[in-house]
């Protein structure tokens, strides 16, 4: 069915941290590599070796420059991938009901027997986070790994997205946002986690963490904060470290 | 958005073939035999040809019968149930009045009734998408519907009519023009409310997420071709409306020349239906710092 469920168990969904993300694309690879060899059709390359190479990614990371006035320019690596919203657009559209959003933890998922091909969801998500298969026709996108989380022959470490469990910065947090306590709800609380577009009123689940605020370089007396880690503790050495000193000094 | 051909030859032949079914459900004009034969030839031609049409951008179209299933909450499915609704009923009432002199006016209402309604879900397709601006303005089905409408009237021979409606288009067309231009930023949408980073200054683009244009790129960031838009929009609005209504009005009417103003309607009609398309900003584009 192509109606939303009025609500969700859980919420499922990922805590995104901006101020970490060191715009590696470990996360695209590993994402890559999990969903081409799991959950329905393979992610197609096209040309991978040529000089236009063109594929199916459910995680990407774009990099863009903030620059406000009098301050520095400031990167900001930013990846993106389907944010598991609570008011899905993609979902409502879909004419076959291969789109639908779970009631028990709300991921939303394509059963891609059923899709045709139509873009329409596509066309629909305003986060670019669906891409239609190029070689299967299918629309693809990011299951919240579904089938690692849930999955008991693999590790219990390993029951989180593949993002999240590669991510070498420790950027990416997966977990339940209905529940106040959870490691993401208290994360994107105490940062001031921030829904994308959110004029466009889907309610996404996933929360990215803006970068924290620069130290002020306009200040000197603020630039060095190691500094002081770094002074000289003795000035004056005695015992064998004082005779090498000495004796090096000689030479 | 990409202005593909199966989408536009879709939205175009089959409004025009739908339009025509309304004319000839509600009796305008009343024919019989051959002559019913041959108006209902055309709009089932039109009709059935966009539908077809639509299922060419299809990844997997043989599954196509899927899309009749969701029609409590999605506008193509509704699209879908309409069309053929409107195809299936009209059938007999066409049949009567081609070979049994049979007029079965009620049926005939129902189906035209239903034509509207199809050209309407058509156009729901892409009003409803909050993701372009554009489209997402309540001038879209007024629109289509006019553009049926007005082109039916035409196919219908309903001169009078007709002439009025295609004024009226084309009066609207410029509005919906001129409004959509705005749309995209009365909406509010930039990189910033896409990134939720507006209090850092302003964003730009530094490196994309890949070398080469992907799906995305590719189906919804079409800038190229923009640049003829305005003369596009004058050959548009003078084909479809300007040059046929004087037709119309101020020639002495015959068969020849109503054919002339038929095919002018239908080359302006292509026209503004491509500038529907490659026109239409979608605002994944934010991401990718290009619309
Ligand atoms: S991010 Fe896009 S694909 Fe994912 S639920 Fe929201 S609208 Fe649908
Ligand atoms: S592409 Fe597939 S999943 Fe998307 S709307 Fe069409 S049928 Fe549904």
């Amino acid at each position: 069915m192509t109606t939303l469920p009025k609500s969700t168990t859980r919420k499922l969904g990922l805590v995104i941290d901006l101020d970490t993300c060191v715009g590696c694309h470990a996360c695209v690879i590993s994402c890559k590599e999990w969903n081409t060899s799991n959950y329905g059709v393979p992610l197609s390359d096209i040309n991978a070796y040529g000089a236009e190479p063109s594929g199916t990614f459910l995680n990407r990371v774009h990099t863009y420059e903030a620059k406000s006035t009098g301050c520095n320019a400031q990167t900001v690596h930013f990846p993106k991938s389907c944010l598991h919203c609570e008011d899905a657009p993609c979902v409502t559209v879909c004419p076959t009901g291969a789109s639908y959003k779970r009631q028990e933890d709300g991921i939303v998922l394509v059963n891609e027997d059923r899709c045709i091909g139509c873009s329409l969801c596509a066309w629909a998500c305003p986060y670019g986070a669906r891409e239609m298969d190029a070689v299967a026709g299918v629309m693809k996108k990011c299951t919240l790994c579904v089938d690692r989380i849930y999955n008991e022959n693999i590790p219990e470490e390993d029951r989180i997205p593949a993002c999240v469990r590669t991510c070498p910065a420790g950027a990416r947090h997966f977990g339940d946002f209905a529940d106040p306590e959870s490691e993401v709800s208290i994360l994107s609380a105490a940062r001031g986690g921030i829904a994308l577009m959110p004029e466009q009123d889907t309610k996404p689940v996933n929360r990215y963490l803006p970068p924290r605020p620069k130290t002020d370089v306009t200040d000197e007396s603020k630039i060095d904060i190691l500094a002081p880690f770094l002074a000289p503790i003795a000035t004056e050495t005695g015992g064998f470290l004082g005779w090498l000193d000495k004796a090096l000094e000689k030479i | 958005m990409h202005p593909s051909a199966s989408v536009i030859i879709f939205t175009s032949l089959s409004g025009l073939g739908f339009g025509l079914m309304f004319y000839l459900g509600f009796g305008m004009p009343e024919v019989r035999g051959w002559t019913a034969f041959w108006f209902f030839l055309i709009a089932y031609g039109l009709a059935v040809g966009g539908l077809i049409s639509s299922t060419l951008h299809l990844g997997n179209p043989q599954r196509a019968m899927n899309a009749f299933s969701q029609w409590r909450s999605s506008w193509l499915s509704r699209e879908g149930v309409a069309a053929v609704a409107t195809l299936v009923l009209t059938a007999p009432y066409a049949i009567g009045l081609i070979f049994y002199d049979l007029n079965i006016a009620a049926l005939g209402w129902l189906s035209g009734i239903l034509a509207l309604i199809t050209i309407f879900t058509t156009s729901k397709i892409y009003n409803q998408l909050k993701t372009v601006p554009r489209w997402n303005m309540p001038l879209t089905p007024v629109l289509f519907l006019l553009y049926a409408l007005a082109g039916g009237g035409l196919m219908a021979g309903q001169t009078l009519v007709a002439a009025m409606l295609l004024l009226v288009l084309t009066l609207l067309q410029l509005a919906a023009w001129q409004m959509g231009d705005k749309a995209f930023a009365n909406a509010g949408h930039t990189l910033e409310t896409a990134t939720g980073l507006g209090h850092l200054g302003k964003m730009r683009l530094l490196e994309s997420p890949h070398s080469s244009p992907n799906y995305l790129m590719r189906e919804m960031v079409h800038v190229v071709g923009r640049k003829h838009a305005l003369k596009l929009r004058a050959i548009s609005v003078v084909t479809l409306g300007i040059f046929p209504v004087a037709i119309l009005l101020f020639l002495p009417f015959s068969h020849t020349l109503a054919l002339v103003a038929i095919a002018s309607h239908v080359i302006g009609l292509f026209t503004s239906r491509w500038l529907f398309f490659a026109e239409a900003e979608h605002v994944v584009g934010l991401y990718y710092d290009k619309r």
